[in-house]
């Protein structure tokens, strides 16, 4: 292994859809007012927190496995180059092609230039994180090569021209009416008689996308892990079209970011444990690939990997945040979190909604890009998150630590004080003295007449205009707590 | 320089810092200590709660039961290591000219699986916790494809092959081989998390347990 010599880089931030459209505020407060996507998204995940909670209960050794997870995803992280370089070898010696992408174009370059060497201008997907944040279908859109998604959810979101929800049931926030709808609008040759029954819907899906799984020659992946001693990769599914995808194409593309490492194949005891019960909240999901490289006479002939950095090096250069990387997209987090139970998923605008996307994103992005800065405020730092996570990321200190890195980002940039500035400066001149509090709360029943006659403020002036934005607020009592103690004690005596 | 080269690079100006490699602690269970009808009842107990149909039988009623399987099918795929025995109750002989063995060597098409009713295969290991079968491409469990894309799989465990955690089974398996862990039928929550069995998989798993 060669050692660092040169300058220390700067870190080279990820590109893609990693970078929300608009801030969290304002977007949270659109998709606040879509009650439709309250209601099916709060129903969606209770159920999965309660299946998760039970299924979770029935293992004794639960916190262990956690430990464990944790320390190993520790240990890769500090051993990275020397894993990767060990899994290069293995993949590669039998029979694998390794390619590496710096940032979302360079993947999507790589992955369009194998498709066309094969002369396709069609590909099936399995739905897969890292080609959605370097907004592959896209791009390959652009160059003329149709990508399938083949995973239900993902069909649903691509026929609906619609952004996936949740990183694991990603048309979460759909009902099957709506589905129906979408499929008798979107699927060619659909049933007009199609109900809104989950089973006939499936069924529809299988129906459309089986001509595709049998004829296609190319397919493109992701990665749940990659095991560093023997070159092996895994994808963890259900439906079996991950399956499809992985065998029955003759060339399987794969693209991976590069902290999806496990070092030993014992390692994969430990994760596929904590992965299933922790996503979906079953034993075990109905249907895990794992394959070496090429396999004579099963599978595809020729086996691509495509490992992404794309802003994982500069996530992992912050010694407080690099735990991030951790995460194995089981999406725990975002089922226990208040803020993304109201919100959903868009909200967060990158490819990674929840707590671990508000941290995520902003690492892989740097904070001073200028949307994602207000990510880690989307939290209430219940720690919920920190509770529920499989591999233990700390998310709660990484959201304060990025909030102060925000600060003293802009700290120095601004020469006119902001209303925060002055809103602060104010406070602490009248929190100071009893005296200054006493007289600044006599002005209390000024509120009241802010207040409409339903006694709630629905919009306050500066920089408060970002609580009521997305709140409304009661309006305040008619006297102070002070002055009605003052009375009170008076009245006693 | 190359992507690969600048990639590694930063990956190591990352780590300057050069962060501790902490000892694992391995407290996790690795032994379930189940004793052999233990073993196959939770097995039982967790395929049946995937919809898997199960039965339990007498090695030397194996044959009877993958008769009666496939007593619907028109036709079935069987890898060609496939224990030649287990086909015995078939009337007529092995398959009747309903069977299309299928191997590495002489495979069958996409378009052939696909229009075959089912498929007999053994299995390598399977995992009584989490009710999960692993399949690891030996002569008698064959091609990936062919667990794929029939519509009904018939599925052999022998009772030795039973381990009780996961830690246990994978111990006995080879990860270099084209692996396929399977815990019940193909199956989908993505529409208001309501479970449906059979979407792109086999809609039906039968697994047969042989004592
Ligand atoms: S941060 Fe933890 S809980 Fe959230 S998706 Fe990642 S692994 Fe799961």
């Amino acid at each position: 292994m060669s050692t660092f010599l040169g300058m220390p880089a700067l870190p080279v931030y990820g590109t893609g859809n990693l970078h929300a459209a608009e801030s969290f505020p304002k977007a949270a407060h659109r998709e606040l007012g879509n009650a439709q996507l309250r209601a099916n998204l709060g129903h969606a995940t209770h159920t999965i927190r309660d299946k998760r909670l039970q299924v979770v209960s029935e293992l004794p050794d639960w916190e262990q496995l956690r430990d464990a997870g944790s320390a190993i995803k520790e240990s890769v992280m500090a051993r990275l180059p020397e894993l990767l370089e060990q899994f290069e070898a293995n993949f590669t010696a039998r029979g694998g092609v390794i390619h590496w992408a710096r940032d979302a174009d360079e993947a999507n370059q790589v992955v369009a230039g194998l498709i066309r060497d094969t002369g396709e201008t069609e590909v099936v997907k399995v739905k897969s994180m890292a080609t959605q944040e370097i907004g592959l279908n896209e791009y390959l859109e652009e160059q003329g090569i149709a990508a399938y998604e083949t995973d239900l959810a993902e069909l649903i979101v691509q026929l609906d021209h619609d952004k996936p929800s949740h990183i694991l049931v990603p048309a979460i926030h759909k009902n099957r009416s709506q589905v129906r709808d979408i499929f008798l609008r979107e699927m060619e040759g659909v049933d007009p008689e199609l109900t809104d029954e989950p089973a006939r819907l499936a069924a529809a899906a299988r129906a459309h996308l089986r001509r595709k799984f049998l004829t296609a020659k190319v397919a493109v992946s992701g990665a749940n892990f990659a095991l560093a001693d023997s070159g092996t990769l895994a994808v963890v599914e259900s439906e079996g079209n991950g399956r499809m995808c992985l065998t029955l194409p003759e060339t399987l593309i794969t693209v991976m970011g590069v902290e999806k490492l496990l070092p030993t194949w014992q390692d994969l005891e430990v994760f596929m444990q904590l992965l299933p019960r922790s996503s979906t909240g079953e034993r075990m999901n109905p249907y895990t690939s794992l394959w070496t490289g090429v396999t004579e006479g099963d599978g595809p002939r020729n086996v691509h990997l495509v490992l992404l950095d794309n802003g994982r090096s500069a996530a992992l250069a912050d010694e407080m945040g690099r735990s991030a990387l951790h995460c194995i997209r089981c999406s725990a987090c975002m089922n226990v979190c208040p803020v993304y139970e109201r919100t959903g998923g868009h909200a967060y605008g990158s490819t990674y909604p929840g707590p671990i996307g508000a941290i995520l994103s902003p690492l892989m992005t740097g904070i001073q890009a200028e949307e994602n800065s207000s990510l880690p405020y989307a939290s209430s730092l219940c720690g919920a998150c920190y509770d529920a996570c499989p591999v233990k990321i700390n998310i709660p200190d990484i959201l304060v630590h990025l909030r102060s890195v925000d600060v003293d980002s802009k700290r120095g940039t601004k020469k006119i004080p902001t209303q925060m500035d002055v809103g602060m400066k104010a406070a602490s001149w009248a929190l100071s003295s009893g005296k200054r509090l006493g007289l600044l709360e006599k002005g209390l029943p000024l509120g009241r007449l802010a207040a409409g006659p339903d006694k709630k403020i629905t919009k306050l002036p500066g920089i408060a205009a970002g609580w009521t934005q997305s709140r409304d607020i009661p309006a305040p009592p008619a006297q102070s707590f002070r002055d009605w103690w003052a009375k009170e004690k008076d009245g006693r005596k | 320089m190359s992507a690969r080269e600048d990639i590694l690079g930063r990956i190591r100006a990352a780590l300057q810092d050069s962060p501790e490699v902490p000892e694992i602690p391995r407290e996790y269970r690795a032994e379930s200590g189940m004793d052999q009808d233990a073993l196959v009842h939770l097995l039982v107990d967790r395929l049946v709660d995937y919809k898997a149909q199960v039965s339990v039988v007498d090695a030397a009623g194996v044959p009877a039961r993958v008769a009666e399987l496939l007593a619907e099918a028109r036709s079935f795929v069987v890898p060609a290591g496939l224990d030649a025995g287990w086909l015995a109750g078939l009337d007529g002989g092995p398959g009747a000219g309903r069977l299309r063995p299928d191997s590495a060597a002489a495979p069958l098409s996409v378009a052939e699986l696909d229009s075959t009713d089912a498929v007999v295969t053994g299995s390598a290991v399977a995992v009584a916790e989490t009710g999960t079968i692993i399949l690891d491409g030996s002569p008698n469990q064959g091609r990936r494809a062919i667990t794929l894309v029939p519509d009904h799989h018939i599925c052999v465990v022998q009772v030795a092959d039973i381990a009780g955690i996961l830690p246990e089974a994978l111990r006995r398996i080879d990860g270099t081989r084209p692996l396929t862990m399977i815990s019940g039928p193909s199956a989908t929550s993505d529409i208001e998390l309501e479970r449906v069995e059979g979407v792109h998989g086999p809609r039906r798993l039968d697994v047969i347990i042989a004592r």
